[in-house]
């Protein structure tokens, strides 16, 4: 059976790589090309790139230095951040990145997720649904780029997502973002036994058993951002990534093998 | 040099960054005038069936006939590329190019509920015949894939490894100096590199 995706997730910020607290507080964690030229070396699954500021400032993809991102990847890039228009996606692909995050652009406009879907395939069209718990504990769809939450309930709106073609959705719980406390289990629950798409689950996670806990919980993947770039009590910058052989083992015991 | 066929359906980018990787003499060829000067010859894909061979037939298939078939200039196709490589495909209308004797399936894995199509991410590929692009090796080999699609050869001598995804399906595939894989090797760390080098000096 395949094995699950362990995907580090890197927040770029004006051409440095940060890395956030319930999506606030961004800490300079470093220079980017040198962090994805580490992940590179250490063979992970996937790669995340969202470019935190972009949509908030209303700005287009930095695609020069995506292009640099792009020629150290010799595993998938997926990359998000200030995408509109099927142009950009289109130069994003000719780039070297397979798949395109979205989400500030899909809440004002549903229908640019099928334009994209139809053009590229539903395989290179994620959405991030982020969500935040309110005082009571229910969750809220929540908007990044204004720091609001939104209305339409969260799983109604991913299931519009995924009707209109978006190949996979990351889960991702603000309220866990940059905590290493633990995923959100009960959301990822939720997300996976109602979508039929896969689910890269993202927030909180801060050890190989809390990203096996997310597989069992049914995400098709983990991401993870201050899991694989903090070490330590002080969160000391330090990138890392399970060898190759951890992973195996962690979903070893429920293949029956 | 080796062409690739930028017919419209690509992620180019990421097979030039890794064949520059490799050190290899990389051209894009945007039109069909372009071909005749490869010695080599990649077709990379991304997408659906259809859309494919609609780029092919825009100007693309004699010109490529003439070289693969007349002159015998090594082709990999990849993903897409190789399912248009074959004869049909259940995904489309269209007919492939026909260059393998094979015909492009849907994943049947209904009778098990966790396994989902498209089948996407890392798995192992197994060599099932001796060849110049991957080595039969002791130790495991992984590539990533995204398809919801697979090629069913019609002579299982053409299949040179195989996959498992509710069942096993051909991951690489050849006949004579066509060859073709499912998975992405531009995007499959070491084991892709390590078969784009062997393209490179095939």
């Amino acid at each position: 059976m395949l094995k699950h995706r362990v995907i580090p997730c890197l927040l770029l910020r004006g051409g440095g790589l940060v890395k956030t607290l319930k999506f606030a507080n961004p800490k300079y964690v470093g220079d980017p090309i040198n962090a994805i030229r580490i992940f590179n070396d250490k063979e992970v699954d996937e790669l995340m790139v969202l470019d935190i500021v972009a949509s908030k400032e209303h700005r287009a993809p930095n695609f020069a230095l995506i292009e640099q991102f792009a020629s150290e990847c010799f595993m998938p890039l997926c990359y998000g951040g200030g995408i509109r228009t099927i142009a950009q996606a289109q130069q994003l692909f000719s780039l070297g990145v397979e798949k395109i995050c979205l989400q500030t652009a899909v809440l004002e406009d549903l229908s640019v997720v099928t334009r994209l879907a139809d053009r590229f395939g539903s395989q290179a069209v994620l959405v991030s649904v982020d969500i935040k718990r309110n005082w009571l504990g229910k969750p809220d769809l929540y908007a990044a780029a204004t720091g609001k939450t939104v209305k339409q309930p969260w799983l109604e709106f991913s299931r519009r997502v995924v009707a209109a073609g978006a190949g996979e959705l990351v889960v991702n719980a603000v309220d866990r973002d940059g905590t290493l406390i633990g995923m959100d289990l009960a959301l990822i629950r939720e997300a996976c036994a109602d979508l039929s798409v896969p689910v890269i689950a993202m927030g909180g996670a801060g050890s190989l058993a809390d990203i096996k806990a997310a597989t069992d919980a049914g995400a098709s993947a983990v991401a993870a951002g201050a899991f694989f770039v903090f070490h330590g009590p002080h969160r000391a910058v330090l990138i890392t990534y399970p060898q190759y052989h951890e992973l195996e083992n962690l979903w070893r015991s429920n293949r029956g093998e | 040099m080796i062409t690739i066929i930028d017919y419209g359906m690509g992620n180019l980018g990421s097979i030039v960054n890794m064949l520059k990787r490799v050190g290899a003499d990389v051209a894009v060829a945007s039109s069909a005038t372009a071909v005749s000067a490869a010695d080599k010859l990649i077709i990379p894909g991304v997408g659906a069936f259809d859309h494919g061979m609609a780029g092919m037939n825009n100007g693309w298939i004699d010109v490529l006939n003439e070289a693969v078939i007349h002159r015998g200039v090594p082709v990999l196709g990849i993903c897409l590329g190789m399912q248009l490589m074959c004869r049909s495909s259940e995904e489309g209308h269209l007919p492939g190019l026909g260059w393998i004797d094979a015909h492009v399936k849907r994943f049947r894995v209904n009778d098990a509920p966790t396994l989902k199509v498209p089948h996407m991410g890392w798995n192992t590929v197994t060599v099932v015949k001796p060849n110049p692009l991957i080595e039969v090796g002791q130790d495991e080999q992984r590539f990533y894939f995204v398809h919801s699609y697979h090629v069913v050869c019609s002579h299982p001598e053409d299949v040179l490894a195989v996959t498992h995804h509710g069942y096993h399906f051909a991951a690489v595939v050849s006949h004579a100096n066509i060859f073709g894989v499912q998975f992405h090797p531009e995007k499959s760390h070491r084991f892709g590199m390590d078969l784009m080098k062997k393209f490179v000096e095939f």
